[in-house]
């Protein structure tokens, strides 16, 4: 909402500053975002006459054109086709900026001629898109300023609860509520009945309409706006049309009551407002074509549709220069069926801004005569009396306010008396029983309906400054983070601490890339572009995304991990932290060679950030991935005490395919996912529950074996079995593997070292060879045999 | 029997020959060892005369006292020739470079959430949390937003069904919904999380983070909510100095509604946080709505209180100096590394927010 201090001050009686004004505004949250400046480059601009014009002896397109510009004659070379003698015009000097496109002038040598500034276009001038010559005036004084004085501009950003104050007098209004100056009540206005003519209205049932007011004006000679009024218009950035149109947009921005006028020849019969039918189009007045939605709210007449109500006006009774007769409406209607029908339809304009947040449905007879007082007196006209059809009366909402819930709430105490005057000035009626006010709402405040929002209206213009801080306290009454919320963070700071760095991408993806993760996806219905169109089945995704960009930067070396949501198709989600390293471990040093990512080292970072998640490695169990997007050769899904407990974390190889489809070609990925969600809070956290430390001071023993088992024997499996064969085995640990010479084909070997910690005793060589012969037979049990030496 | 003055002399002698280990070893066996010249003194002492044994025993163990105390003291000194031999013959460059030193960052996003969690858990808050996809009851109507209200418009809501019942939620608001049917009164909780609206330009990205706030009891009231607010925003800030200034808005769940700026000035075009002229808006909050009250069955004639919303990314922002909105959901990790944070550096009260 716009704003000139003119304007205001015919509401308002203050000699308050405009500084004063604009901290206050917001203060009492009419928030102002900007206040523009008058342009003084603009004052430069002046009227001319070319006096002589001459071909440039240089340029055949060119004209030498002698310009009065009132106290002298200045020769400026200018290439528009009309420029002629006698022409009145407009004149930038040098130093002039021109508002289209801010070149600053200077005096220039044009093919050898000097040229003393610039004749203007209108697209230069900047006021509108007319480009093919310099202006032509008419009857403008020669040496005068082209644009008119402006004032400063303050833009108040209204909140959608302050519908009243998208009228100036609404703001005037609030301002004298704070104590800077008095508001200035209309005069009444009576108007003479000039006029018998008389359209009659017929509302019909879910039409949308509440109420409809209406008057006739007969033998109008429509014109120009006076200057006062274009000048008004313009400084809200709006654009004159006619006398008739601008005077109802003036009363719309001045009481933020729409109106719209019709050519009375142009309607057929009567006006009938009803609900749209399906199938209905009209041509609206931005002489664009609208297919209407169904349960529209539409003006008509007996053959045809008038407008779409409180939104736009149509084409076929639109007001033009010939214009004799006009009928002007004043009317109530639904905001939400407003709100519906403008979606639907894309159409935003100040009318359907103003009765979707509301308007005022008392102001239909006061809008009316102000308008017809304004119209007749510039454009002439006999006035009609006023025909409102539909509620004549609206009921104001009561509210009792008991000032104690004003302290109980806000936390400092007001008296009664200061209540009453605050509310007074702002437009309730208000009678005070002791503590108690009886207050009336004003029908132009559909946002206050109960105390609380009197509170608000009390406390705003008594100022949020008169709020004074209580020191927070704390009543812990339960811990910050629980259990799952904990497990989040530790697992950032974990991953962190391994080298990894966190993203964060957005939860929504690519559908193309998505199905690889997902069979089925859930869509956006309005994606913000075409390849974020679906939520995302994996953090996957997203991150390869993301390496892939690294990459093609040459940043080739990776590890990222991102912990949030993966979505599922019945619209649930879950919580997984997804890491991926991309490239090489190990880029060539002078201490180690070039080593590539592989999957053991997701199994290592997995098994440091679980561990750090607070699971015992121990009880982790491994089993082939049952995710499609791994290599199913290289990837496992991890799982807590056995293959029946939760699956806590899954680790592998990225799918090649995955990658060529993606186009990453020279790197290996591969990733871990840890699924938060699946995690069981234990009933002790581990540090209390930790059992007691036993140590033993005997010697510990070293044993190494190598086995040559088939290839398909999993290490995994041949370490548990050692371990089983006896409680002293503190640790067994795969050292070598080796394939290839001097082993058969299908086989491999296998290096173990095995350590014994003895409880109660040392061990002597004996029980040792027994001990190794346990292992031996655990290791053949899955066909392995002792390798010979 | 053996001259013990001569010995005596002798050992002075040979003792002063001794350069290395070899020759203090031969030393030693010499007089020392199972059948050195000492050794066998001692076992032959029986052969003296019982009154002259006695003095030629007690001299004797005085001159193999002092010539152990002799080859100690040479042992020493070869120790550290040796131990100086081998540092001035082992060295190595160590200007050489070490292993790849790999360092992880966490995101700015979390650091600072996890920065808010600790400030406020100071004062009594514990996390809520609510899911990304919510219905359109949670996200808007049970927040007195109903449907064709024009404040719905404003947030450009990603729909995720024809029907517009489930969407990306656009605030973390619905947490207070959510927190208020499953809990009764007192409830004081922040709520940190993923947002989502359908938006995006230089300072809009299609997702974002807020952090939601909800204290209701039976008397907290807004100067509760002013304490609170300039509580977090100091300790966030790490500035004493800071204003901080309440502004009357509206929103649809709160009454009344407030907007919050704060203090900062201008350095080199860069917006610095803390005293100054000039006011930055902050966050959105007010007094829960009753008729927000009402719909989660809690009654307003009893308990009341405050909510608040603050964006996450934006306090990252202004807190961390990093100016582009779109960088932080790219995944360039120059600009993790330059902006992201260390695993150990956890905000704690008790050490600080940073370490």
């Amino acid at each position: 909402m716009k704003l000139t201090i003119p304007w205001l001050k015919r509401h308002l009686n203050t000699k308050t500053s405009i500084d004063q004004i604009v901290s206050t505004l917001t203060n009492i949250g009419l928030e102002v975002e900007e206040v523009h400046k008058p342009n003084v480059n603009l004052k430069l601009f002046k009227i001319a006459k070319i006096l002589k014009t001459e071909k440039h002896p240089n340029a055949d397109r060119l004209k030498v054109c002698d310009v009065d510009i009132g106290d002298k004659v200045e020769k400026v070379v200018c290439g528009a086709p009309n420029a002629r003698s006698g022409l009145l015009t407009v004149y930038a000097p040098p130093g002039a900026e021109i508002p289209k496109n801010g070149m600053k002038l200077v005096v220039a040598q044009i093919r050898g001629i000097e040229s003393r500034g610039m004749l203007c276009s209108e697209s230069e001038l900047g006021i509108s898109n007319a480009s093919d010559g310099i202006i032509e005036l008419k009857e403008k004084k020669i040496g005068e300023k082209f644009f008119k004085k402006s004032d400063e501009v303050i833009d108040i950003s209204i909140t959608p609860n302050r519908s009243d104050c998208l009228g100036i007098k609404g703001i005037a209004r609030d301002l004298s509520a704070y104590g800077l100056g008095k508001l200035i009540e209309e005069k009444k206005i009576k108007l003479k009945e000039q006029s018998k003519k008389k359209v009659k209205v017929e509302i019909k049932k879910n039409s949308g309409c509440n109420t409809f007011g209406s008057l006739c004006i007969e033998g109008i000679k429509n014109c120009e706006s006076p200057k006062w009024l274009k000048k008004d218009l313009e400084s809200l950035g709006l654009k004159p049309i006619s006398a008739v149109v601008d005077v109802t947009n003036y009363i719309m921005f001045d009481l933020n009551r729409p109106m719209h006028a019709y050519d009375s020849d142009k309607i057929d019969g009567n006006i009938i407002v009803r609900q749209s039918k399906n199938g209905e189009s009209f041509e609206a007045l931005d002489e664009k074509k609208y297919n209407v939605p169904e349960e529209a709210c539409l003006i008509t007449d007996n053959k045809k549709i008038l407008g779409l109500g409180g939104i736009i006006g149509g084409q076929s009774s639109a007001i033009d220069y010939d214009t004799k007769n006009i009928v002007l409406e004043a009317a109530a209607f639904d905001p939400v069926k407003i709100a519906k029908t403008s979606k639907q339809l894309g159409i935003i304009t100040d009318a359907k801004f103003r009765f979707e947040r509301g308007v005022d449905p008392n102001s239909i007879e006061n809008g009316l005569k102000l308008a017809a007082k304004l119209i007749q007196e510039i454009c002439g006209g006999k006035i009609s009396k006023i025909t409102i059809t539909g509620n004549t009366k609206s009921k104001n909402i009561k509210i009792k306010f008991d000032i104690n819930n004003f302290e109980k709430l806000i936390g400092f105490s007001v008296n009664s008396k200061d209540c009453q005057k605050i509310l007074e000035k702002l437009g309730f009626k208000v009678k005070v029983k002791k503590q108690f006010l009886d207050i009336d709402v004003p029908s132009w405040r559909p946002d206050v309906n109960q105390e609380a929002d009197i509170i608000e209206e009390i406390l705003r213009i008594k100022g949020l400054d008169k709020v004074s801080s209580i020191a927070p306290y704390s009543n812990e009454n339960k811990p910050a983070l629980n259990y799952h919320q904990k497990l989040f963070h530790l697992v950032q700071r974990s991953f962190a601490s391994r080298g990894f760095f966190e993203t964060i991408s957005w939860s929504f993806t690519n559908s193309k890339l998505n199905q690889y993760y997902s069979d089925q996806s859930i869509k956006i219905t309005n994606p913000i572009s075409a390849d974020l169109d679906v939520l995302r089945s994996s953090n996957f995704v997203n991150l390869i995304l993301q390496a892939k960009s690294n990459l093609d930067r040459s940043n080739l070396n990776l590890q990222m991990f991102e912990v949030g949501p993966v979505f599922k198709n019945n619209l649930t989600q879950e919580t997984i932290a997804s890491g991926i390293l991309v490239g090489k471990k190990v880029s060539s040093t002078w201490i180690d060679n070039d080593q590539d990512f592989n999957v053991i080292d997701a199994k290592e970072d997995l098994y440091f950030i679980l561990s750090d998640l607070g699971l015992s490695l121990e009880n982790l169990v491994i089993e082939k991935s049952d995710k499609s997007y791994y290599h199913p050769g290289q990837s496992g899904d991890v799982y807590l005490g056995n293959k029946k407990g939760p699956k806590v974390a899954s680790f592998g190889t990225i799918h090649p395919l995955i990658l060529k489809k993606m186009d990453i070609q020279k790197s290996n990925i591969v990733g871990l996912e840890i699924y938060l969600d699946n995690f069981v809070e234990p009933k002790k956290p581990s540090r209390v529950s930790k059992k007691q430390l036993k140590k033993y001071d005997f010697q510990i023993v070293e044993r190494d074996f190598a086995f040559i088992v088939d290839k398909n024997v999993k290490a995994g499996d041949l370490v548990s079995v050692i371990k089983k064969t006896n409680e002293i085995i503190k640790s067994v640990n795969v050292f070598d593997l080796y394939e290839g010479e001097n082993i058969d084909e299908g086989k491999k070997s296998v290096a173990i070292k095995v350590l014994f910690e003895p409880t109660d005793k040392t061990l002597n060589d004996k029980e040792i060879d027994e001990l190794s012969d346990k292992i031996i037979l655990a290791a053949e049990s899955l066909g392995g045999s002792l390798r010979s030496q | 029997m053996l001259d013990l003055k001569n010995l005596s002399q002798e050992i002075n002698s040979k003792t002063q020959q001794i350069t290395d280990r070899q020759s203090l070893e031969s030393l030693k066996t010499f007089y020392l060892g199972k059948k050195g010249l000492i050794t066998e003194a001692f076992k032959n002492m029986g052969a003296i005369d019982a009154d002259k044994r006695k003095n030629f025993a007690a001299k004797l163990n005085i001159i193999k006292t002092n010539l152990l105390n002799e080859i100690n003291s040479y042992e020493t000194k070869i120790e550290l020739k040796e131990i100086d031999e081998k540092l001035s013959s082992e060295k190595i460059d160590i200007t050489l470079p070490t292993k790849e030193i790999k360092k992880g960052k966490i995101h700015p996003v979390s650091q600072v959430i996890d920065e808010l969690t600790c400030i406020f858990a100071e004062i009594g808050f514990s996390v809520a949390e609510g899911p990304d996809i919510e219905n359109e009851f949670n996200n808007f109507t049970a927040l007195n937003t109903p449907e064709h209200h024009p404040a719905r418009d404003m947030h450009d809501t990603f729909y995720l069904d024809e029907n517009k019942k489930n969407l990306l939620r656009t605030h973390t608001s619905p947490v207070q919904i959510r927190t208020m049917l499953n809990n009764k009164p007192p409830i004081k909780i922040i709520a940190p999380g993923r947002t989502y609206r359908c938006d995006s330009d230089m300072t809009h990205t299609p997702m974002f983070h807020q952090l939601e706030g909800l204290h209701i009891d039976e008397d907290v009231n807004m100067g509760n909510l002013k304490g609170c607010l300039d509580f977090f925003l100091k300790k966030f800030f790490e500035d004493k100095n800071l204003e901080m200034r309440f502004r009357p808005s509206h929103f649809p769940f709160t009454e009344p509604s407030v907007e919050v700026d704060i203090s900062y000035k201008l350095e080199n075009n860069k917006i610095v946080v803390g005293k100054g002229d000039k006011w930055l808006e902050v966050l959105g909050c007010g007094m829960v709505h009753p008729n927000v009250l009402k719909n989660v069955k809690i009654d307003p004639k009893k308990f009341q209180g405050y909510a608040f919303g603050v964006g996450i990314d934006r306090l990252a922002m202004l807190k961390y100096g990093i100016t582009d909105l779109r960088s932080f959901f790219e995944g360039d990790l120059r600009w993790s590394n330059h902006y992201g944070f260390d695993a150990n550096d956890v905000p704690t009260n008790y050490r600080g927010l940073s370490k």
